[in-house]
């Protein structure tokens, strides 16, 4: 039964509302160290979405309980600037936010390598300026760039992006209205261009074989943001090797 | 009051600290009805995990984008003395996650069927309240609160709506219709050796946990990854599997 | 350098790499800082330059805090105090102590003074790092020639790993800098720069030229000309 506002198709021969096939992802862009005050930053966006993250720390953490003598401590804080969506979104705590800054601190904690600055906190923060779906896998993304920057030591980057079951077909990067609805909505997250899954979150239901072809598309998804990570964080700095 | 290491080390060779099987679950009871001031309620016990979910219902104005559809809400309170490492104060990281991800099992197969909730269109639909309030935390939270959230709700009744007064009359109706009944259940991971069902001595000392709610049907609806590890694809789907194989053994649970 | 068959490095000195990628195989190498092992390869847990040294393999990051080491000579500001020593900051996720038996060669009585009177909370100070412990407490000393209190001038702030350029081979860049702008500088190791003198402003804007350009080829030519230029 089609929801209120929901187009008459979502794909029409072979093609997405927005012209793309079904493993294409929207428009990359991605910039690092953009944020003067913060010790590490980075943008990401999928097309419409954008999400933008600045790192303070390695840096003293308060209140001191907090510390571990051992390790470093992160949190990641994920939130929706009011003017990213449609609708006004009031600015404050959402369980929502709350929820995925804890997923998005469990997967960088993966990579992290915490015992090289015991006592302290690393705290990062990413805010969605633009939400067009895949929001949080957006976040996760300039999180990547803007922790890379702040020279915080990880074992590699992670990548992320969104897979989705739409009209049937299990397509790449859900954009709004795939995501409004589809019927599925996956993302996930990966250590670089590696199988192995540090977030995965899926609404919808699927059959035991989607859920394969579903990891599968979700791998070369995230391979293929990996490297343009990668390359986003080569370019800004071999720019000045090579010159002005 | 186990060492870490001494966990690992049985586990990479197959064993837990009391001799079950990876995927066996503790002894698990469920008892329904047993909150008279709630509509629906549940207490569930998996080994000495316990919790009790209540089931309230009230008459709210719907949300503008689903003018006939009645309104689900998931909450959970992890009250101190249910765990030390418990606070006051507002519901913690891990109380927010695990009300949204027994709300996800629930919401996503459409178990509650909303649209039968509708009283008056655009006006007035009844909201169903599922709390889940943590009594004891030995392990396994999760599963725990879903099977105490579906059976709940498979004993929640509607109660009466003057629609004269405005007024909610406690009196019990009708069984709250449902599509569904999804079974939520969580596979652990620690060193490369899935298992189920932890006690707290066991979850404390976990890698990543997948958590996955399955349908009547068997289908996979709602799928959490949560810890600070990771699974590969292959781990995965063994998961996928281990958790379809169980939920069959838990709806026996279910009335 | 000697190689077995089944080793071999995959990158050259100084070259940009970033987090995860693999910078040798083979077990005759040896992560340095900002790098490690995973199985038989060295892979990089920063983005920054390759540094090879020998059978060594390290990144050094183009950005982050600074760590403190033992014979840093750094610059610090007194933060707080208690009676028998002085806790500084030293743009450091890391806080250091400076006890008074390393500040003050003569006896004290601190039943009589109040420490204050040598370094009160806001002065600066050129100190050399004496120890850090396995947990980060950091230890000062005044006991260098190089060791005073910084009166006046103006404090700037590079990136830690940047100093070795803003300092230059045997001190060309710094001494470059200094003599074109007429200009006191001292540079800390944890990236603090302390300046005064004739043209502050110019001394400034060079030390943001280094910042800025500290791996560009050439970066000494450029800083002259901008110098020259006024």
């Amino acid at each position: 039964m089609a929801k209120e506002g929901a187009p008459e198709k979502l794909i029409i021969d072979g093609k997405r509302l927005d012209g793309r096939d079904f493993e294409t992802f929207r428009k990359f862009d991605l910039s690092v160290h953009v944020l003067k005050r913060s010790n590490g930053s980075g943008t990401f966006a999928f097309g419409n979405t954008r999400a933008i993250a600045g790192v303070q720390g390695p840096r003293e953490l308060h209140p001191k309980f907090l510390q571990d003598p051992r390790n470093a401590v992160l949190r990641c804080r994920y939130m929706m600037a009011p003017f990213s969506t449609s609708d006004r979104i009031r600015p404050g705590h959402s369980r929502r936010g709350t929820e995925i800054s804890k997923v998005t601190t469990d997967a960088f904690m993966s990579v992290l390598c915490p015992e090289d600055f015991p006592k302290t906190g690393i705290d990062v923060f990413i805010q969605i300026l633009e939400a067009d779906a895949s929001t949080r896998c957006a976040g996760i993304n300039a999180a990547s760039l803007a922790l890379a920057d702040a020279a915080v030591p990880m074992k590699d980057l992670i990548a992320s992006c969104s897979v989705g079951k739409v009209e049937g077909h299990i397509v790449t990067d859900l954009n709004g209205p795939e995501d409004m609805y589809g019927d599925v909505d996956f993302a996930v997250s990966m250590i670089g261009d590696t199988d192995k899954v540090v977030h995965l979150q899926m609404d919808g239901v699927i059959t035991r074989d989607e859920l394969s072809r579903m990891l599968i598309m979700a791998h070369k998804g995230c391979s293929e943001v990996y490297k343009n990570m990668k390359a986003a964080l080569k370019a800004k700095y071999s720019s000045n090797v090579e010159g002005e | 009051m186990t060492g870490q290491n001494y966990i690992k080390k049985i586990f990479s060779e197959g064993k837990r600290l009391d001799n079950r099987k990876m995927d066996e679950f503790r002894k698990v009871s469920v008892e329904t009805g047993i909150l008279s001031n709630a509509e629906g309620s549940a207490k569930i016990k998996f080994g000495d995990t316990e919790l009790l979910v209540g089931i309230k219902m009230d008459v709210l104005t719907p949300f503008p984008d689903t003018p006939n559809e009645g309104v689900l809400m998931v909450e959970s309170e992890f009250v101190p003395f249910a765990s030390p490492e418990f606070e006051l104060g507002p519901p913690c990281e891990q109380a927010v996650e695990l009300a949204r991800v027994v709300d996800r099992g629930i919401r996503e197969c459409k178990a509650v069927d909303v649209e039968k909730l509708c009283i008056e269109a655009g006006e007035k639909v009844w909201a169903v309240h599922i709390d889940i309030n943590i009594i004891n935390h030995d392990g396994n939270l999760i599963d725990a609160a879903s099977i105490g959230a579906i059976a709940a709700l498979l004993n929640t009744k509607i109660p009466k709506y003057d629609a004269e007064k405005g007024k909610v009359i406690r009196e019990l109706g009708e069984q709250l219709p449902l599509k569904d009944a999804p079974i939520e259940l969580t596979v652990f991971k620690i060193g490369d050796t899935l298992f189920m069902d932890p006690t707290i001595e066991e979850e404390d000392e976990m890698e990543a946990r997948i958590t996955m709610a399955i349908t009547q049907d068997g289908n996979i609806s709602a799928i959490q990854k949560g810890g600070t590890g990771y699974f590969t694809s292959t781990e995965i789907e063994t998961a996928a599997d281990m958790i379809i194989a169980k939920s069959k053994d838990l709806r026996s649970f279910l009335k | 350098m000697t190689s077995t068959e089944n080793s071999e490095i995959l990158v050259k000195e100084k070259q940009l790499v970033t987090p995860g990628d693999t910078l040798a195989k083979g077990l005759d190498y040896l992560p340095s800082a900002g790098c490690y092992r995973e199985n038989t390869e060295i892979k990089a847990k920063l983005m920054g330059l390759t540094r090879i040294k020998d059978r060594f393999i390290g990144v050094i990051p183009l950005s982050g805090v600074y760590v403190p080491k033992p014979g840093d000579g750094i610059i610090a500001k007194v933060k707080d105090m208690q009676s028998t020593i002085w806790i500084l900051d030293i743009n450091s996720p890391y806080d250091s102590i400076l006890p008074l038996s390393e500040a003050v060669s003569d006896y004290v009585d601190i039943s009589k003074t109040d420490i204050s009177v040598y370094y009160d909370v806001g002065d600066v100070v050129y100190a050399k790092v004496l120890n850090v412990t396995k947990s980060k407490s950091v230890q000062l000393t005044m006991n260098d020639y190089r060791a005073r209190k910084l009166v006046d001038g103006r404090m700037m702030k590079v990136t830690p790993s940047k100093v070795p350029r803003l300092i230059g081979k045997e001190g060309s860049m710094i001494e470059l800098i200094k003599s074109k702008t007429g200009c006191q500088i001292i540079v800390g190791q944890n990236g603090l720069v302390w300046l005064k003198g004739e043209n502050e402003p110019l001394a400034a804007k060079a030390i943001e030229m280094v910042e800025d350009f500290a791996h560009v080829e050439g970066l000494t030519d450029k800083v002259t000309k901008m110098l020259e230029s006024g």
